[in-house]
């Protein structure tokens, strides 16, 4: 009982063979699948460049064990464990944070396609209006004083 | 100088009307607009109304102009514009379109801007003889936000930052149809941002009566949202970046 308890108290000097290929396989597993988005344009660049980091940060975590301890001490955490869950929270609030980012550029610029399909509808109307009486298709279907009523 | 109904209708005028779903009371307020201001032409900015709201207001002979879908009411203040810009008008006055504003106090919103003594107009339910009954809470949201905004401009105070019934000339019209303005809830930030931006504001009297119909933006959950975001805008206005030009 003492045995393991010291044992969870202490970081292991070097990470456990079995471990590190786990680990080694999951950060290349990440990097092949985001650049395989990138490449088939599923994911824009913009938004790989966080997703790029961290996977190359873990590959090299993986790799280095001594560079984790490191970060550790430097960090001021007791485990390794910590430093990485430390960092995995990190990581998603960045993304969140630029996620927010991007959907309120996004929402403005609906904002004003919006706005101005508006101005652009209206001014295609009278513009239609004067050449005359109008087609069979009209404009908004449900609008116009004698228009059909709309779907 | 005078608005009544012998003076020539102004060309460079628009009365604008932001409305969403408001088919019960729309009519009417068009018809106290031209009342109020023969002959000026008014614009409906229909806010994805699923109402008649639209086709009311063109067979009244009114301009419309309609978004696809609903953003707010300061996006739809802010399509209004848009197309008041365009269309090379010089003076906007809005009024809401659920019949809360009168529209015969419109000329006396419009005549100390086209007298050149200020660069916006705000209709005050509180400069009135009469006070207006509202709740205890919207009567301390807007003394909060008076309080506010009083506090970024130095003192000078507004006695109802909250209203919504006014009077743009040229200046405040391009300052606010091109770069930022709030979707949702435009008002004593708004306010704020104008009077930095170097605008003449002033109050002036106006009646308002209680909604004839529709919903209120301030209730239940959404006026938390509203104080909380109002609070925020107020606060970072003053450090906001001064202008981001984009062409309209």
């Amino acid at each position: 009982m003492m045995g393991l308890l010291a044992q969870a108290a202490l970081p292991p000097a070097a990470l456990p063979a079995r471990q590190k290929t786990v680990a080694v396989v999951i950060a290349l597993v990440i990097l092949v699948v985001i650049l395989d988005l990138v490449r088939r344009r599923k994911l824009r660049e913009e938004y790989a460049v966080l997703w790029l980091v961290t996977g190359i940060l873990l590959l090299v975590v993986a790799l280095n064990y001594g560079l984790l301890l490191w970060f550790t001490r430097l960090v001021g955490a007791v485990m390794p464990v910590s430093t990485l869950l430390f960092f995995g929270i990190l990581f998603l609030l960045l993304v969140s944070l630029q996620f927010s980012v991007r959907l309120s550029t996004t929402t403005r610029r609906v904002k004003e396609l919006n706005q101005r399909l508006a101005l652009l509808e209206e001014e295609l109307r009278v513009h239609l209006e004067e050449r005359g009486p109008r087609p069979e298709g009209d404009l908004e279907g449900e609008e116009g004083p004698k228009g059909p009523a709309g779907p | 100088m005078t608005l009544s109904p012998t003076t020539p209708p102004r060309r460079d005028l628009l009365v604008l009307v932001p409305a969403r779903d408001e088919e019960a009371s729309i009519l009417q307020v068009l018809q106290g607009c031209a009342r109020a201001l023969p002959g000026a032409p008014i614009l409906v900015v229909d806010d994805g109304s699923r109402d008649a709201t639209a086709r009311l207001a063109r067979q009244a002979g009114a301009r419309v102009l309609s978004h696809t879908f609903g953003m707010g009411y300061g996006a739809a203040l802010q399509t209004g514009y848009l197309y008041a810009l365009r269309k090379g008008f010089s003076l906007v006055v809005q009024l809401d379109a659920d019949g809360q504003h009168d529209p015969a106090d419109l000329p006396r919103l419009v005549e100390p801007i086209l007298e050149g003594r200020a660069d916006v107009t705000l209709g005050s339910r509180f400069l009135g003889k009469e006070s207006p009954r509202i709740s205890f809470p919207r009567k301390m949201g807007i003394l909060f936000f008076r309080t506010l905004a009083s506090l970024g401009l130095g003192g000078k105070g507004f006695t109802d930052p909250t209203s919504g019934y006014q009077a743009l000339g040229r200046k405040a019209l391009e300052l606010l149809a091109r770069g930022h303005f709030p979707e949702d809830y435009p008002d004593a930030d708004v306010l704020l941002f104008l009077a930095r931006s170097g605008c003449r504001i002033l109050e002036v009297p106006v009646t308002m009566h209680p909604r004839t119909s529709g919903a209120s933006m301030h209730g239940g959950i959404r006026s938390l949202y509203y104080v909380y975001k109002m609070s925020l805008s107020l606060a970072l206005t003053p450090i906001r970046p001064k202008k981001r030009r984009r062409t309209g």
